[in-house]
């Protein structure tokens, strides 16, 4: 494959990209590290206690920031999809692949901690909420694409279907949270609205806005490595990947910062 | 397309679809199959929940309609494999016709020969439910309306998993997810017209739906089709 010799595309040569990645790794892994704790210490230490809640409010802190990197990864997913499928880029797909079980996690996570925060403030770990039914639904869309994609062989055809999925799902998700929204209001009536949050204080708001970061920090960080491994993994019988392999058993790693990246 | 030198867009439709129905029929066996499953699966409701008459009216279009949906997922690994398997497909895509059209005659014949025999089974399912007659006429028309719908997402992920390992529970794996808001708006035509709000708006929704799925269908399907002989 040619790469053209534009700027922009430089990148998208996964031989040119993989060093990059392996250089931008540490920063946004310690950047979320760090915007972890900073939010954590606000969020545990500084936050009022809830007049309403009390101290159980507190999960809102993990529980948002990984609602939204679920609905936000979906996103920058399919994007990756269409620009692969448009482009037939192998990095785009591969960052999708990336990109993917992170945000499976997310959504995991934002079911899991719904729940125990579901279960002191409405009594229930589960309830049929629009929020709840379609993070529940975009999970089995997550685990759809990282299935399909895994029961391919073939690393171009897999990476093609997937991204025709992930986009069928992309136009999908609109309407799939607007219908069980309907469907959940036609349902039940008065049970629990989640529109209607209390009012946040301003340290709350604080705390949540740093653990978000820290989330996109973390996926960063998390699909940056990731990628690179699919990268060394499917460019094995490149010659740049070998000589990356000799260039390192010669003269340690002195090339990226984090040598732990490719092993 | 390239007109005179090879069949137009309703010529290809058109011989897809006889194509496939003649073959369909020739296998009637596997259509009875898809409606003998859809009856049990509404049968087995009322076991397994109660016999109660109030409950079963209540929840009818929902039952109906999950048997629909699972039904409609029975069917759908023959859409295409067969023809793969034996390089039929790969002729269709190498052909001059143009590809969307042969994949959409395809997918109606898939519909007529499955989705048919479900919406003209629906109104029996609604009497074992004790659906009165005006809520069984809106279940049938929302099948009516629903179940191409189904059988468009189905082909997007039966071409999509051509060649893949673990064929049909992947299959629906992919589907069912997407297929949720026809589900929803489906039963709730049902829903809300029982509750005196009509079932309009669903029946409306569906039929956008419907036209979405006929005016994307084509083009997506027929790019997952290229996909699987890349």
């Amino acid at each position: 494959m040619t790469t053209p010799a534009w700027s922009w595309y430089r990148y998208a040569s996964p031989a040119s990209f993989y060093p990059l990645a392996g250089r931008l790794v540490p920063w946004f892994a310690s950047f979320a590290a760090l915007l972890a704790l900073a939010g954590l210490y606000v969020g545990f230490f500084v936050a009022p206690t809830d007049w309403q809640q009390g101290e159980a409010y507190r999960i809102i802190f993990i529980h948002v920031p990984a609602a939204w990197m679920a609905m936000f990864i979906y996103l920058v997913m399919a994007f990756w999809c269409a620009v692969s499928l448009a482009f037939h880029t192998r990095l785009a797909a591969m960052m999708a692949q990336a990109l993917a079980p992170t945000g499976a996690m997310w959504a995991f996570v934002s079911l899991w901690t719904g729940a125990f925060w579901g279960r002191p403030t409405w009594g229930a770990y589960w309830v049929w909420d629009a929020r709840l039914t379609s993070t529940l639904i975009l999970l089995f869309l997550y685990l759809g694409f990282i299935a399909l994609r895994a029961s391919i062989d073939d690393p171009r055809r897999g990476d093609r279907a997937a991204a025709l999925l992930a986009l069928v799902g992309a136009i999908n998700v609109p309407i799939i949270y607007f219908s069980v929204r309907w469907w959940n209001t036609l349902h039940q009536g008065a049970t629990i609205s989640m529109t209607s949050a209390p009012k946040m204080a301003q340290t709350m708001l604080t705390a949540m806005l740093l653990l978000t970061f820290a989330a996109w920090a973390y996926t960063i960080a998390v699909a940056l490595y990731r990628v690179r491994s699919i990268v060394i993994e499917r460019e094995a019988l490149a010659g740049w990947a070998a000589r990356l392999a000799d260039r390192r058993t010669g003269s340690g790693d002195g090339a990226t910062p984090s040598g732990a990246g490719a092993r | 397309m390239r007109r005179g030198t090879a069949p137009g867009v309703l010529g290809a439709l058109r011989w897809a679809c006889a194509r496939d129905l003649r073959l369909a029929m020739r296998s009637r066996s596997e259509l009875a199959v898809i409606v003998v499953f859809f009856l049990l699966v509404t049968s087995l409701f009322p076991l397994a929940v109660s016999p109660d008459p109030e409950l079963l009216r209540s929840i009818a279009a929902g039952i109906v309609w999950v048997a629909a949906l699972l039904a409609s997922l029975l069917g759908l690994s023959r859409l295409f494999a067969a023809d793969h398997a034996d390089g039929t497909l790969e002729q269709m895509v190498l052909a001059p016709a143009p590809l969307p059209a042969l994949v959409a005659g395809k997918v109606l014949a898939h519909w007529l020969a499955t989705g048919i025999p479900l919406v003209v089974l629906s109104p029996l399912a609604g009497l074992q439910f004790g659906l009165a007659a005006d809520a069984i006429a809106v279940l049938a028309a929302s099948l009516v309306l629903g179940t191409p719908i189904l059988s468009w997402l189905g082909a997007v992920a039966a071409a999509l998993t051509l060649g893949a390992r673990g064929g049909s529970s992947l299959l629906a794996l992919l589907v069912l997810p997407l297929a949720v808001p026809v589900l929803i708006f489906g039963a709730g035509s049902v829903e809300s017209f029982g509750a005196g709000l009509g079932a309009e708006a669903h029946l409306s929704l569906l039929a956008a739906g419907l036209i979405a799925a006929w005016v994307l269908g084509p083009a997506v399907a027929a790019l997952a089709v290229k996909i699987a002989h890349e």
